[in-house]
């Protein structure tokens, strides 16, 4: 077969190719930039945290009145906690990890105006805060109960902190972080007793998720959070039970927000799941239209073509022949198409890059595009070239 | 002759039903996506407060760490919210028609009546101008006075449905209610009162519902309200009590002011500028000068209360609106060039070219409306899966009059662009051609 004389008739009548070819180039552009967006968006939201998210509910008790003692009902609490069958491990703390509320911090390695101040997010746990959250030693010993203090007031100095192996690398690039004391702003020294392998903060649209301390303190708060981790499988059984036992424990407070941790990274990065569902139906519509249009605007070209056909089936083409020519006339579209798009893509991409702050797209993404809509340009007009080849060489001889 | 145009399209319409759904489904989809994230952006990038937008300033005071911008990303910013402290000073200008400094408070509210547990509400500490100052009716009783804030009387005003969750939708001025466990005096109840977005704090989801409760702002000191906000801090302070936080170089307080004339303006520029050098002379403010009035409309854009996804999706929805139109365009020239033996007849028989444009083109217009209604019944749809997408944000999922009258338009107009090329070229077919056929 050869590609002259279809590349030839093409352009006779040229506006239904150039019709395909735009709504080719248009749709692998969008498709390549929205799959881009769409698998970056999933590999956001399945990041590792650290935590054992599946199996940790959160709940937040608020004491009423002048008298209340938070930290002496945070005693209580804890015990009755733990006693509830299911539960592995307890702490309190005042912000949830993961739910865009938090509690910022800088620290330096060296005291001094000039030492490095990097960023991180602090929590305040108490000696069972590793296992409530479910995290993964990494070097170094957890907090004790000889580590926990119950201050008065928040101007307090940690003299010890877990800190996570991300946030000990910022710090000390060099290494040698377990053991060493680390600054705040006023050169107050904590030392780092522990690093955990990873945990994410607070803001999950930060770059320094990664980058946590953990703090060994039972917060001078009426408010308190506790962070009830449970045995696989028995989270939502034991929520329930979490608000009554605490509810029953003392009635001058509110037990309020029982939540699990998942849903409250659900919510957090509700953004990026919504971005990549709502961009994954756009590209799903927009490819079967394109689809569509091509079946449509090959049925016309077979259907204004019946006569030709007629004739060149009497002169001897086969069947075959026939489908051929439909096949590779799309084909030649839909690459000039591909070819346009691959062009439009990377305009596309800019325009994201330089306007919206998105990455710029991997290059590997064009070319599995252009295989996709060479198949679906195949496809479509699979259909039209059939009905074309069963196209009868009699008409040839009729009306002519 | 238009009637009769039209009754010729229907008819052409449906002799090819398969086409015209083909058709009619193609535009209703560009059109539904299009404006599924035209909605949710322009409603997002609305004006809550139109009528006073220009007249309405957020206040930012640059008294940020010297070492360090507040946001390393964008160094020309000060930061978005006040310390106690300038906050005050900023109330005592005199030179607005109204201000109010604010900050949101978590409060515990105690009803007292059989079966209402207590429970924590979201109020706002405030200066009694905030209501007149937004425009916000009162249903009962009126505002607190300028001597309450500075007297830290214990008043609330209660939004209606805080009034009908505690007092059951009755008159409650002159009820006490106990928040926090203080007796405070209800002096006023205010209409249903969410602005979208929540222009004047967007710290904590620019898209919150407002408090429901306010109370004057001398409370805070009362009571030592710290914020259930946003607070960020840069200098090493012993903060034990709550004075020292409220003297401290923590931010965590919003300012509004009301100028309503270029000269207040200035002169609460004036007033910001000389209050900043006079606090650099005292070893405050060491970074350069950098306070700004910024009007709503503006601090919207500072403040990106758009997010950059909605842009993105407005785009490829456009884009996507683009391939459903080449793809009419494919279409019609397939059903217009169907026809064409008809269209030769019809010139054949006398029609001019003119009469057949127009005849053709009301087809199209017609296919455009039947793709807009379509689009908007799509539409539709598609914002109630949004809603099921994003809780919390259902009300930047909702069409409008005018997102209808939009739809409707941009449907009729874009068919009817692309529609073009085809009927001319349906126009160009020599009579002659068809009528040696038959």
């Amino acid at each position: 077969m050869h590609i002259g004389p279809i590349w030839r008739a093409s352009l006779r009548n040229k506006t239904g190719p150039v019709l395909i070819a735009i709504q080719i180039a248009l749709t692998l552009a969008v498709l390549v930039n929205a799959v881009f967006i769409i698998q970056q968006r999933i590999e956001r939201i399945n990041r590792p945290t650290g935590m054992d998210v599946d199996n940790i509910v959160t709940v937040f008790s608020s004491g009423i009145g002048e008298d209340y003692d938070g930290q002496a009902q945070a005693r209580l609490d804890q015990t009755a906690l733990e006693a509830i069958p299911g539960v592995v491990a307890v702490t309190s703390t005042i912000q949830a990890p993961l739910s865009g509320s938090g509690w910022g911090t800088v620290m330096k390695p060296a005291p001094g105006e000039d030492a490095t101040r990097v960023n991180a997010a602090q929590f305040f746990v108490n000696e069972h805060g590793l296992e409530a959250l479910g995290l993964t030693l990494e070097s170094g010993r957890p907090f004790t109960e000889e580590d926990i203090r119950f201050p008065d007031n928040f101007n307090f100095k940690p003299e010890s902190v877990i800190i996570s192996r991300a946030f000990a690398d910022a710090l000390f690039p060099d290494g040698g972080a377990l053991g060493s004391a680390i600054y705040d702003n006023g050169d107050s020294p904590s030392t780092v007793i522990g690093i955990v392998e990873r945990m994410h903060g607070s803001w999950v649209n930060w770059d320094k998720l990664e980058n946590t301390m953990l703090v060994p303190v039972v917060p001078p708060n009426s408010g308190m959070r506790y962070l009830v981790r449970t045995e696989p499988g028995e989270r939502d059984r034991v929520m329930p039970l979490v608000e009554e036992t605490l509810a029953g424990l003392n009635d001058r407070r509110i037990v309020r927000d029982i939540d699990t941790l998942s849903e409250i990274k659900d919510r957090s990065y509700v953004g990026d799941t919504g971005m990549a569902v709502l961009l994954a139906v756009i590209v799903v519509l927009m490819v079967a239209v394109t689809g569509v249009g091509i079946v449509g605007l090959a049925s016309f070209a077979v259907r204004q073509r019946v006569k030709q056909i007629g004739t060149r089936r009497a002169v001897g083409a086969r069947r075959r022949d026939i489908v051929h020519y439909f096949m590779l006339e799309n084909w030649l579209m839909t690459t000039a198409g591909v070819g346009l798009g691959t062009l439009l893509a990377f305009g596309i991409n800019y325009w994201l890059v330089s306007s919206f702050e998105l990455e710029r797209i991997n290059a590997l993404y064009i070319p599995v595009g252009v295989v996709l809509l060479w198949g679906l340009g195949l496809l479509a007009v699979a259909g039209p070239a059939r009905r074309a080849a069963t196209i009868s060489p009699a008409v040839a001889t009729r009306t002519v | 002759m238009f009637s009769y145009y039209l009754r010729l399209a229907t008819m052409s319409l449906r002799s090819t039903p398969a086409m015209t759904g083909l058709m009619v489904t193609t535009i209703g989809l560009g059109i539904a996506v299009f404006m599924a994230a035209l909605t949710v952006y322009y409603l997002m990038a609305s004006n809550p407060i139109p009528e006073k937008s220009d007249v309405l300033f957020a206040v930012q005071l640059d008294a940020w760490d010297p070492d360090r911008p507040w946001d390393d990303n964008r160094p020309d910013q000060p930061p978005p919210e006040l310390t106690y402290r300038d906050a005050m000073a900023m109330r005592d200008s005199g030179i607005p028609t109204r201000r109010a400094a604010m900050h949101k408070v978590g409060l515990i509210v105690e009803p007292g009546r059989e079966g209402v547990r207590p429970f924590k509400a979201l109020g706002r500490l405030t200066d009694g101008d905030f209501f007149a100052m937004f425009d916000i009716r009162f249903i009962y009783g009126a505002a607190w006075s300028r001597a309450a804030d500075d007297q830290g009387e214990l008043l609330v005003v209660l939004g209606e449905e805080m009034n009908d969750r505690v007092f059951g939708g009755e008159d409650s001025v002159g009820r006490t209610l106990t928040i926090d466990s203080r007796d405070f005096r209800v002096v006023g109840v205010i209409e249903r009162w969410h602005p979208s977005p929540k222009f004047y704090d967007v710290n904590n989801g620019a898209f919150d519902e407002s408090e429901t409760m306010f109370v004057p702002l001398g409370v805070g000191d009362a009571l030592e309200m710290y914020s259930e906000g946003n607070t960020n801090c840069w200098k090493d302070e012993d903060i034990v009590t709550f004075r020292d936080f409220a003297d401290s170089e923590c931010v965590w307080w919003q300012f509004w002011a009301e100028l309503e004339t270029p000269e207040q303006v200035a002169g609460f520029r004036d007033y910001m500028d000389n209050y900043a050098m006079e606090q650099q002379a005292l070893g405050r403010f060491q970074r350069p000068l950098n306070n700004r009035l910024t009007d709503v409309g503006a601090w919207l854009d500072v403040r990106r209360v758009v997010r950059n996804d909605n842009k993105v999706l407005v785009g490829i929805a456009f884009l996507f609106l683009g391939v459903c139109l080449f793809n009419i365009v494919g279409l019609m020239l397939t059903k217009f060039l169907g026809k064409a033996p008809q269209t030769g007849i019809r010139r054949a028989l006398g029609a001019s070219r003119r009469a057949v444009f127009a005849q053709q083109l009301i087809e199209v217009g017609l296919l455009g409306a039947v793709g807009g209604l379509l689009g908007l019944a799509l539409a539709w749809l598609a914002l109630w899966g949004i809603k099921l997408l994003f809780p919390g944000f259902e009300h930047l999922a909702e069409l409008d009059l005018t997102l209808v009258g939009i739809a409707i338009l941009v449907a009729v107009v874009t068919t009817t662009i692309a529609g073009l090329y085809p009927v001319w070229r349906v126009c160009r077919v020599p009579p002659s051609a068809y009528l040696r056929l038959q």
